[in-house]
C-alpha cells in the first residue's frame, strides 16, 4: 500500500473513515494524489464503505470536485457506498450551486454518516 | 462598471507554471484580510480568482512556458476589480456546457465559469475570450456585523 501523504485512514467498524491533511485542496499535484490515493482505498484495497470527513478542508477548487466525482462512479461501479460529511458552509455552497450536492450523500457530521450506512 | 475610490491596486505578470499564481493571490486576499472584509466575501474572491487564474494558465495559455498571464487588481472601500489576461487565442463562454445539466453533471471538470459567476457579482470576457473581468461588491454593514 502506497503511504498516505493526503488523507488520515481509519476504520469504523466495515466503515472508512477519510480525514484530509489538507487545509486546502487547490494546487495540482496536491489533488493527484489525493485522487490517486482514494482512487486506491477503493481499487487496491477493496474498501465498500466510505466516509470522507471534511472538518478540517477550508478550502477548495472545482478541480478537486473533479476527483471526487471519478470517486463516487469508483464505488458505485464496486457496488460501494460514498457519503461526505462534515462540510462547511462556503463548501457546501460550491457542491449547491453545482448541483453536487444531489450527487454526493451528504451528511451533517460523522456520527450520522456512519449511522446512514 | 461604475467609477470607484480605489485604496490599493496592483499589476503582476505571472508564468504559465501551475502554482505561479500563488503569490499574487495571496497578496490580494492578505489584502482584503487587512481591510476587514468578511470571511465569505474573501472565500468568494479567492475560489473565482483560483478558478479564472486555472483557466488562462491551463486552457488559455496551455501551460506554454513562452506565454505568460497578466493580473491587475484594485480595491475600493465597496468594491474589488480583478483582471486576469491571458496570451491564448481566447474562447466563446456561451459555448461551455452548463455543468448542472443531467448531461454533464458526472463531468470531472467545467464548473469553473459556473463558480466564478455565482460567487462574484459580475464576470464579463472581452471579445476574444482571453481576458475576464470579475467585480465583487463588499457585503453590506448588515452582514458584515452579523460576520
Amino acid at each position: 500500500m502506497p503511504r498516505q501523504q493526503r488523507l488520515d485512514v481509519s476504520e469504523v467498524g466495515d466503515v472508512t473513515v477519510v480525514h484530509f491533511r489538507d487545509q486546502r485542496i487547490i494546487e495540482d499535484l496536491g489533488i493527484q494524489e489525493m485522487g490517486q490515493e482514494l482512487f486506491h482505498l477503493v481499487e487496491g484495497e477493496d474498501r465498500k464503505k466510505l466516509v470522507l470527513n471534511f472538518s478540517s478542508v477550508g478550502f477548495m477548487s472545482s478541480a478537486a470536485l473533479g476527483k471526487l466525482i471519478t470517486l463516487d462512479k469508483k464505488v458505485k461501479a464496486r457496488g460501494g457506498v460514498l457519503k461526505l460529511c462534515s462540510i462547511r458552509p462556503e463548501i457546501y455552497e460550491v457542491f449547491a450551486i453545482t448541483r453536487l450536492d444531489r450527487l454526493f450523500d451528504i451528511k451533517a457530521d460523522e456520527s450520522e454518516a456512519l449511522a446512514a450506512f | 462598471m461604475s467609477e470607484n475610490r480605489w485604496v490599493w491596486q496592483c499589476e503582476r505578470v505571472i508564468p504559465s507554471e501551475t502554482g505561479a499564481s500563488s503569490p499574487i493571490l495571496q497578496e490580494i486576499l492578505d489584502q482584503l484580510e487587512k481591510q476587514a472584509w468578511i470571511q465569505h466575501d474573501i472565500f468568494s474572491v479567492h475560489l473565482a480568482m483560483e478558478e479564472a487564474l486555472v483557466n488562462a494558465i491551463r486552457h488559455g495559455n496551455r501551460l506554454d512556458t513562452s506565454k505568460q498571464v497578466h493580473v491587475a487588481c484594485r480595491v475600493s472601500p465597496e468594491l474589488i476589480r480583478i483582471e486576469i489576461t491571458d496570451e491564448g487565442e481566447g474562447f466563446d463562454p456561451s459555448s461551455v456546457p452548463d455543468p448542472t445539466d443531467p448531461a454533464h453533471i458526472e463531468a470531472p471538470s467545467g464548473r469553473g465559469l459556473m463558480l466564478m459567476r455565482s460567487f462574484m457579482s459580475r464576470v464579463e470576457y472581452n471579445d476574444v475570450g482571453n481576458r475576464v473581468v470579475m467585480e465583487k461588491e463588499r457585503a453590506k454593514q448588515d452582514n458584515q456585523e452579523r460576520e
